[in-house]
């Protein structure tokens, strides 16, 4: 377990980089699952509301084709020209940090996120120009689909079989301080013909991924503003399933259901165990060979120090906010139960805040 | 009369926010416009403006049906006129605020049970929720936020849904319209401020909702797929061969947390896409054995898991462990879900709590002591 009290470095640390958040530049991000989802009208809106609220906003860079919605929104805001380039026997256009920089603009708006810029200019990816925009203390409000995260092209390779040849890394997604999903149903896209079944399937499993990946960002702003807060125990807002592994429990299928559960719910998969002292040879490998199960079925592993297992798991589990806790239960004698108490009743006592899963197996020899 | 055939089922679109103020309404009236604009005869079957300007504005054009007023104990409430709407009868029809529970006197306790009608009669309807509405989240946004919810609605009414679309803004940009006051008055918005609409409360149900919408998708794809499955079709998916369905058996008593067990086992089941049946052990399936208090809060819980289309039985048996295993078996259910407090009664020395004589029964079964959420 971390330790939890800072270091003074480590406080000096964070002030310093809560005084470099501050001069920084705030970055917001429209996020969409597929192109005409009406990313570029939400940005340049936003741009014409904080215009009306008095704000200096500028538009950085705008798509050449776009409806006359679009259009007739960029019309009202001050454009600062990008710089005309050529790539691939193709115009392309790159944001002109200078004139940006120079102008100043409280707000720059930027369209097209994941766009790589031609060799030889100041920056080789445009999301490194809005990184030094950023630094310069200017806000950016951008726009950008899920295909073009790199971290997302696996998943989005299995649904719709092609990659994307401009990305951009999904921490910078992460990074922003602001995110919107802009969510719309396959069958309203924007000027699209009508679309085959197949079609709409893909796009729905692309919707679904970028509210999932949405909702991740979402819940690490939430953790970070309950840091901020001081508040140490907060369930609700998502599930997290921990399974504790023992030498004779039956791992397999309590991983298995761990795993089904997780995939179902789209959350937190978790393995822990206590190391006991004493153990013998032959159950020391039962562990080890139920950990590296946990493992390769993609659970994170804990591996706890303590004499008290149940006071151990429970501490564990609170501190990691989990709300279903799978247990395996041996079905020892009656007997051994009257005079040893029952260490399940013990958990379940003590774990009001979580489901408690409980998988039944043999008794030990 | 009986050869009029029964008119195509409306399609069913729901706003889906996070919170009051995120643009449901106005994104609603939008699509109205230009539905408008597109030919189609829209109506506003009921809008509440809130006094909010720009959403006004929005419905220009659009016609009103006029609300419906129901004289209760001496005052005089409006909601929507349904019947009115149906005399009507437009393309489509606009209903703000889905999980309003209507004015006493109405023919139908709740406004989705009106919309259905008006789906029924082949009415297009667009309509607004938030998500603190679902009933199966109720105990987890009490937890969260302090605020019980008390308009709740079942979650199959939103599953039924042809589109749910999300209406999001950021927690931010939320809390600046409130400090505007944009969506409340003045004094309403500072005090809204510091209870419901804090940053926490915010991010937190915004990620519920989001993690929601995701959930509806992916449940309508599988439905999909598994149509295309019975339907013959091979897809890459079928090698792994058809999985048994998994079912989940609530055992509920007469205290008060029954109701908590009743929509988490709900919620659970909803996302494994497991079958869920909700009962409770008597010796006397009249339940005369019970006091009239006990025997009501048991008809209560039994109706309420009804109401989220959870199957109900009473079963006839002396011993819980013993009859619900027996019944588990025969339902062919994988899991138990039951209180903390049902799983400690009838302890004696000799056999053990019902949970332990339970695990021992139930071998094969996944055993849940579903949590009990505390503030």
């Amino acid at each position: 377990m971390p330790d939890a009290r800072p270091s003074p470095e480590e406080l000096l640390q964070r002030v310093e980089a809560e005084e470099r958040q501050a001069k920084r530049g705030r970055l917001k991000i429209f996020l969409g699952y597929a192109s005409r989802v009406g990313k570029s009208f939400r940005m340049l809106d936003e741009g014409r509301r904080r215009k009306q609220r008095g704000q200096d906003v500028a538009i950085g860079s705008i798509q050449s084709k776009v409806g006359p919605d679009v259009q007739g929104l960029a019309g009202t805001l001050e454009i600062i020209p990008s710089l005309k380039a050529r790539m691939d026997g193709k115009d392309d256009e790159v944001l002109d940090v200078v004139a940006i920089l120079k102008r100043h603009p409280q707000v720059c708006l930027v369209d097209e996120l994941a766009h790589d810029n031609p060799p030889g200019s100041r920056n080789p990816k445009r999301w490194q120009d809005i990184q030094e925009l950023l630094d310069n203390g200017i806000t950016v409000v951008t726009a950008v689909n899920l295909q073009h995260i790199a971290e997302q092209q696996d998943a989005v390779e299995r649904i719709t079989a092609k990659r994307a040849q401009q990305t951009v890394p999904e921490a910078f997604i992460r990074s922003a301080d602001e995110i919107v999903i802009v969510d719309v149903p396959p069958h309203d896209l924007r000027q699209l013909e009508p679309v085959s079944a197949e079609q709409t399937r893909r796009l729905s499993e692309l919707r679904e991924l970028a509210l999932l990946l949405t909702a991740e960002v979402v819940d690490a702003q939430l953790r970070q503003c309950l840091d901020r807060e001081g508040v140490e125990v907060f369930l609700g807002s998502r599930e997290r399933i921990l399974v504790c592994i023992t030498p004779r429990s039956h791992a397999q299928r309590m991983l298995e259901s761990g795993r089904r559960n997780a995939d179902r719910f789209h959350c937190g998969f978790l393995a822990a165990t206590v190391r006991q002292p004493g153990l013998s040879q032959a159950d020391a490998e039962l562990l080890e060979s139920n950990l590296a199960l946990a493992r390769e079925m993609g659970a994170q592993v804990h591996v706890l120090d303590a004499t008290d297992s149940v006071g151990a798991i429970l501490e564990f589990a609170r501190e990691q906010g989990i709300t279903q806790l799978f247990v395996g239960h041996s079905l020892t004698s009656r007997w051994r139960e009257l005079l040893f108490g029952n260490p399940l009743d013990r958990l379940i006592e003590a774990s009001d805040a979580m489901d408690v899963r409980i998988f039944p197996h043999p008794a030990s020899p | 009369m009986t050869s009029v055939p029964a008119p195509k089922r409306g399609r069913f679109k729901i706003f889906l926010g996070y919170a009051a103020g995120v643009g449901k309404t106005y994104q609603m009236l939008e699509e109205g416009q230009e539905m408008r604009r597109k030919g189609m005869d829209v109506v506003i079957g009921y809008f509440e403006a809130h006094g909010r300007k720009d959403t006004i504005a929005r419905t220009e054009g659009l016609e009103i049906v006029p609300r419906r007023k129901i004289e209760y104990r001496g005052t005089l409430l409006e909601d929507m006129d349904t019947e009115a709407i149906l005399k009507r009868k437009p393309e489509v029809c606009l209903v703000d605020e889905l999980a309003h529970t209507n004015v006493p006197g109405s023919e139908r306790l709740k406004r989705w049970q009106d919309v259905h009608v008006l789906l029924e009669a082949g009415i297009h309807v667009l309509s607004s929720l938030n998500i603190q509405h679902l009933e199966s989240l109720n105990d987890q946004i009490w937890q969260m936020t302090g605020v019980r919810v008390r308009e709740t609605m079942p979650d199959w009414v939103v599953d039924q849904a042809d589109e749910i679309v999300v209406v999001d803004v950021t927690p931010r940009a939320l809390r600046h319209r409130l400090e505007r006051g944009v969506i409340y008055s003045r004094e309403k918005a500072e005090k809204a401020l510091e209870n419901f609409f804090t940053e926490q409360n915010l991010s937190a149900l915004r990620e519920i909702a989001m993690r929601h919408a995701a959930h509806e998708i992916e449940d309508k794809l599988s439905a999909q797929e598994e149509a295309a499955l019975a339907g013959g079709a091979q897809t890459a998916l079928s090698a792994e061969g058809p999985k048994r369905r998994e079912c989940i058996l609530i055992c509920i008593d007469e205290r008060p947390s029954s109701a908590v067990l009743i929509r988490r086992g709900r919620r659970v089941a909803d996302y494994l896409r497991a079958e869920c049946i909700a009962v409770y052990v008597s010796p006397d399936p009249a339940l005369a054995h019970l006091s009239q208090e006990d025997r009501e809060a048991v008809e209560r819980h039994l109706g309420f898991a009804r109401n989220l289309r959870i199957r109900t039985e009473v079963i006839e048996g002396q011993d819980v462990a013993a009859s619900v295993v027996e019944f588990a078996r025969a339902q062919h259910a994988t899991h138990i879900f039951m209180g903390r407090s049902l799983s400690k009664g009838w302890t004696d020395r000799v056999h053990g709590s019902t949970l332990n004589r339970l695990v021992r029964l139930a071998r094969d079964m996944e055993i849940t002591i579903v949590a009990e959420r505390r503030r």
